[in-house]
């Protein structure tokens, strides 16, 4: 008798965990799904690694304006927001690059919705050394051999600079596949259709490249330039030799002559509704652009 | 009421079984798409180094250099790892006396208790900047580094594993031993080390199986490079050279790939082959323990 006790004392916690999950479900209904309930409304925000800092700064900021509206963060890179996007676990996708012909089909084919782009501001894209390696400036011709398929740059002596530490060979720090900056750089820098060099550091997020060059005398790699420590040096660059080599910053990029600045997007899965519409719209809005400006990416100009 | 606790309990030992088949069947079925196809040429996937999986214009899949990163990283891991671990060993069960005896193992298993990401992270900061410091390395993301690392999380497994080995063998070896007037290490070198020899291989199949599968932390200590650090030049191997392994490309890859893309199907067909390595390495383990007891 005392053992059928207890099975029915499990079974009832087991009945009532169970009822609970389908009384009480996770807030993560959908934008606008909530709105009128007594919970959180919740915008699932997921995406580019070069993004996330300015995305949680939207998302904190957008406490403030429309307290009933959670927004949700996460990185891990723009093609990892793209297949959330359309496997259907986040309502906005953050991407430092635009989507592929091949995803765009797979998001229509999948949800039977045409995603729709948005561009929220821009991004320079800075070469970094570490701190002590001579060299100022490179040109994109000299990137794409350092860095791509075939390419003959590997010492620091055919740039004509010695490395701090006496190495000569060019350490690579490049991105894990799923960034859109290691796409970016991928398309501007080591030209369309190549491949990088097989051998490079891959590392995970936009914060580590920079971290391991600045601890690194003989390397090299590239990041947002909102990322730039002590440690590091940007260098200048220009389009070809013999060109003028320009700084990555605000204007340089603004104006265009700074060559790797590229534009950040978010995605969504048709036309926004409800509070994910409000949130772009907040984001794109004076204030939304001053949170741009204030985390070192540059602002959309109207 | 016995009945239905018998039955309960008879799901629970089942389970196992289960879950391992559906696993390896969930792993199959979704590579199997690629598999399958005539496009998938087997013998490139292994013996090319070329790991383009997420090209638009030519996509290909060569885990030739992943393979030689966990090799690598492996055997550097248990040449480290398999002195360390029957040395403590066989000092544990054999030299020490019982409360030194006790506090050294509390102290192993706490060993096994860091997660690996915790290693992983000890590997990126500290490891690699000693290990720049100590070789004069370029950068310290390396095989020697993921296999120091490697070889921390392993030496608790060896050591219990072969402590209790060691512990099998009956005294009465022991005495006979002694009583032919032998020294201590000869005891151990001629008579313990042979009759627990099963069991020490064992215990170093199960090392070999936890470093082939580990993830975390070589995916944060070996530089994530695909790269082959073996060449035709003397030493022909270098541990100084960064790798990536199978397990960190799946990490690193499987969040980014739509589903059924064939990117993410390639990195089902290295999960498979992942799997087939380690089910290998316990299978072996698994005959050398049941050799022991048959005996």
């Amino acid at each position: 008798m005392k053992e059928k006790k207890i099975l029915c004392q499990v079974l009832t916690t087991l009945g009532f965990a169970t009822a609970a999950a389908f009384l009480f479900p996770s807030c993560g209904g959908g934008g606008g799904a909530g709105a009128g309930g007594a919970s959180k409304t919740l915008i699932q925000n997921a995406g580019s690694d070069t993004m996330v800092n300015l995305a949680q700064a939207w998302a904190e900021a957008y406490a403030t304006v429309d307290p009933g509206v959670s927004v949700e963060v996460s990185g891990g890179g723009s093609g990892t927001g793209i297949a959330a996007l359309i496997n259907g676990t986040t309502h906005i996708a953050n991407c430092s690059r635009a989507m592929k012909d091949k995803e765009i089909t797979k998001a229509k084919n999948q949800n039977d919705a045409e995603p729709k782009l948005f561009t929220m501001g821009l991004d320079a894209l800075a070469v970094y050394v570490h701190k002590d390696n001579p060299l100022e400036k490179i040109t994109i011709a000299q990137l794409g051999q350092i860095f791509g398929e075939g390419g003959t740059i590997t010492k620091w002596t055919q740039l004509g600079v010695k490395a701090s530490d006496g190495n000569d060979e060019i350490i690579r720090v490049s991105r894990q596949s799923n960034s859109g900056t290691y796409v970016y750089f991928k398309e501007t820098v080591v030209s369309k259709g190549k491949e990088f060099k097989l051998g490079s550091r891959d590392l995970h997020g936009s914060k580590d490249v920079v971290e391991l060059v600045g601890k690194t005398p003989s390397a090299i790699g590239y990041s947002g330039m909102g990322y730039a420590t002590e440690e590091v040096k940007m260098l200048r660059i220009a389009t070809e030799t013999g060109n003028d080599a320009y700084e990555p910053n605000l204007e340089n990029a603004q104006s265009g002559k700074y060559p790797i600045a590229r534009p950040l997007f978010m995605y969504t899965l048709g036309d926004p509704k409800g509070a994910t519409k409000a949130y772009i719209d907040w984001c794109l809005s004076e204030a939304g652009q001053k949170v741009v400006v204030d985390n070192g990416y540059i602002p959309i100009s109207k | 009421m016995e009945k239905v606790i018998e039955f309960i309990i008879r799901v629970c030992g089942i389970s196992a079984v289960i879950f391992v088949f559906a696993i390896f069947g969930f792993v199959f079925w979704e590579g199997r798409e690629l598999l399958i196809s005539g496009e998938f040429n087997f013998w490139k996937f292994l013996f090319t180094k070329e790991w383009y999986p997420a090209s638009e214009s030519n996509p290909r899949f060569g885990v030739l250099a992943l393979i030689a990163g966990t090799a690598s990283v492996t055997v550097l891991a248990m040449a480290i790892a398999v002195p360390f671990g029957l040395g403590a060993a066989i000092y544990i069960s054999e030299f020490c006396g019982s409360r030194l005896r006790e506090a050294l193992k509390v102290i192993i298993e706490l060993l096994a208790a860091i997660p690996s990401v915790v290693w992983g992270f000890i590997g990126l900061t500290i490891m690699n900047e000693l290990i720049m410091k100590l070789f004069g390395a370029p950068i310290g993301l390396t095989v020697l580094n993921g296999a120091i690392i490697l070889a921390l999380m392993s030496v608790p497994i060896i050591v219990s594993i072969s402590e209790d080995a060691l512990k099998a063998v009956p005294d009465s070896y022991r005495e006979a031993a002694i009583g032919l007037g032998v020294t201590r290490w000869q005891m151990v070198y001629k008579v313990l080390l042979p009759s627990a020899k099963n069991g020490l291989l064992a215990a170093v199949l199960l090392g070999i199986g936890r470093a082939v599968g580990e993830t975390m932390a070589v995916l944060m200590a070996t530089g994530h490079a695909v790269h082959i650090p073996f060449d035709g030049t003397p030493p022909f191997f270098h541990p100084l050279d960064s790798v990536r392994t199978l397990t960190a490309t799946i990490a690193a890859e499987l969040g980014e790939t739509a589903r059924g893309s064939e990117h993410y199907q390639v990195l089902f067909v290295v999960g498979i082959l992942l799997f087939s390595i380690t089910f290998a390495v316990n299978l072996t383990a698994d005959l050398v323990v049941k050799g022991i007891r048959d005996k």
